[in-house]
């Protein structure tokens, strides 16, 4: 551990991981205990920041912009709507599980998922060292390599995903557009305001 | 940093000295720009409303902010019962800081001298340059949802959830807009798009984004930016005929100041940027004395034209109702700036005018078949639904 700290990181890039990593942990922890939804979602926000200062200690910068504004700004920002509108900001209770079972499961599940990341990582510790698998050195940027690895090896997973995310906007508006219909024919206009007001 | 020639021979202390120097400058500049810009548009406003507007605290009142960023320094700090701490405390901040972070990337001027050290005028150049600014309002959506919901209030609930609608839905116009600058700089960083503006077309029209682009990403990014500040006529946030104040209702003393100056400070960060993107940044022709000074009294001018637009439009506009602008963010920007897009793509590829003409009518021509189906197809379905509802009037 010693000299793989006195061999590979400078110090404004140790403390950086070390900063940063330490809000990622925090923040995981206060999604899980903290008590109030709101709260809940704010932790997340934390980790989720965080990360994008680890991408950008990476080199990684357009990773990192593009972790905030879709993960922070939009994913979690749609949460904390839909808490605010369906007004669930009271305390959970903690009393009784769901499904019987639960928490000593849970236990297990983190514990093999935990044996599981020991395993695969085989003494490739995560220390904040600079990546080697691209070059930080090479004269096309970080934004223009990562353009060219999808536009060209990766571009028919890249269209794949663009499709499926495609049919999941229509599945969307489709759904929303026909239970419309129906509650035009059966309730009247109320409730189609109420739905568009939702949307 | 990206590719500022200060970094480029190691980093020393005179270095680091030179970036410090840097950041509190832009953070002076910013301060007395909102102290400038308040006391501007009161006495713009006023002049409008035939009213005569400050004039006690200084000459032409111009010291008036000072004042009222004083009294507001020293008044009680109320936290209301039903509010939750924590949040309610930490709202202000994620409205400033971002406010504050965004002006970063903003060059401000051409390449100095200083101290035997080569420097760009702007305090970072990050190579994810405009980016950063979608980065720093998406952050920035939360100082205001937060602030409404941490409130444990009614009114300002509604305004910050209001808010965070609005913000989300203009967010994508924004990015798309930006998108079309990016796509013909082909740079991110904010120095690259000012650098790719350079030059003139036929000798006498400035080869500005504005011109490049055709109008259209310029006025959709007005309109989102706009949006996205929560400016007038988009300023449903805090709709005082509504809302009583908005998300800020609860707010008091220092912490209202700090909205206060969240607001100033992006209507001055904002035109800044919409100077950078579409009117040729700091760029302009050095009529006599030292070459450094010119690009920073072209950014300051071309800055002031839009911070009196923005004075002007929220004298001008009555504010949108709530349905207005949903309709205008989602049904129509979105679709125009992703159908101007395309045509940008087009030109982007093809080499010969003639090639780029042919592409923008087919485009065009394609979007306006389209339109024009899809008004008839809603044109019949809502005759249809008029029959099956009975006579309960007009949609």
């Amino acid at each position: 551990m010693t000299e793989l700290l006195a061999t590979q990181i400078a110090l404004p890039d140790l403390i950086t991981f070390l900063v940063a990593g330490c809000a990622v942990i925090l923040g995981a922890l206060g999604v899980v205990l903290m008590r109030n939804p709101v709260h809940s979602a704010l932790s997340m926000i934390m980790t989720l920041f965080a990360v994008a200062i680890l991408f950008i200690e990476q080199d990684a910068q357009f990773l990192a912009a593009v972790q905030v504004i879709v993960y922070a700004g939009a994913i979690v920002v749609l949460f904390l709507f839909v808490i605010m509108l369906l007004g669930v900001d009271k305390k959970e209770p903690f009393g009784k599980d769901p499904l019987r079972g639960q928490r000593p499961l849970a236990f297990l599940a983190v514990l093999i998922i935990f044996v599981e990341i020991l395993a695969l990582s085989r003494g490739n510790w995560a220390t904040g060292a600079k990546s080697t698998v691209l070059s930080t050195s090479s004269p096309i940027n970080n934004v223009e390599q990562l353009a060219r690895t999808i536009f060209t090896t990766y571009l028919l997973p890249f269209e794949a995903t663009s499709v499926l995310l495609i049919i999941a906007v229509v599945g969307a508006v489709v759904l929303v557009r026909r239970s419309e219909d129906k509650a035009t024919s059966t309730e009247g206009n109320v409730e189609v305001e109420a739905e568009s007001e939702i949307k | 940093m990206g590719s500022d020639p200060l970094f480029s021979h190691g980093v020393t202390l005179a270095v680091i000295l030179i970036v410090i120097l840097k950041v509190v400058v832009a953070f002076a500049v910013l301060l007395v720009s909102v102290l400038l810009m308040i006391w501007f548009e009161r006495k713009v406003l006023s002049d409008m409303q035939n009213r005569i507007g400050p004039n006690r605290a200084g000459p032409f009142g111009i010291l008036q902010t000072l004042a009222d960023g004083m009294k507001l320094f020293f008044k009680e700090d109320l936290v209301p019962e039903s509010a939750d701490r924590a949040v309610f405390k930490l709202a202000p901040y994620l409205s400033v800081i971002p406010a504050f972070l965004v002006f970063a990337i903003v060059p401000v001027g051409g390449i100095v001298h200083i101290f035997g050290h080569t420097t760009e005028l702007q305090v970072a150049d990050p190579p994810m340059g405009i980016l950063f600014l979608l980065v720093m309002s998406s952050i920035s959506v939360y100082g205001v949802t937060l602030a409404g919901w941490g409130s444990g209030s009614k009114y300002p609930l509604l305004g910050s959830v209001r808010a965070t609608a609005q913000m989300i839905s203009y967010e994508a116009a924004m990015g798309l807009s930006i998108a079309a600058v990016v796509l013909i700089s082909g740079s991110l960083s904010t120095r690259g798009i000012v650098i790719s503006q350079a030059g003139t077309f036929l000798g006498f029209i400035p080869k500005w984004n504005l011109v490049r682009l055709g109008v259209v990403p310029f006025f959709i990014f007005l309109a989102a930016v706009t949006a996205e500040m929560n400016r007038p006529p988009f300023d449903l946030v805090e709709a005082e005929s509504e809302l009583v104040g908005g998300f800020h209702t609860e707010y008091s003393s220092l912490r209202f100041a700090l909205f206060f100056l969240a607001e100033f400070m992006n209507t001055v960060t904002m035109s800044a940027v919409i100077v950078t993107l579409f009117f040729g940044g700091a760029s302009g022709p050095d009529i006599v004395g030292p070459s450094w000074i010119w690009p920073i009294v072209w950014f300051l001018v071309k800055t002031g034209v839009f911070l009196y637009f923005y004075v002007w439009v929220r004298a001008a506009l009555p504010r949108l109702r709530y349905d207005q602008l949903m309709t205008l963010g989602w049904k129509v920007l979105i679709p125009v700036s992703l159908a101007w897009f395309l045509v940008i793509a087009g030109m982007q590829v093809s080499s010969y005018l003639g090639f780029a003409i042919f592409v923008v009518v087919l485009v065009l021509a394609g979007f306006l078949s389209r339109a024009t189906q899809i008004g008839n197809l809603s044109d019949r379905y809502r005759l249809g639904r008029n029959r099956s509802v009975g006579a309960k009037g007009v949609e």
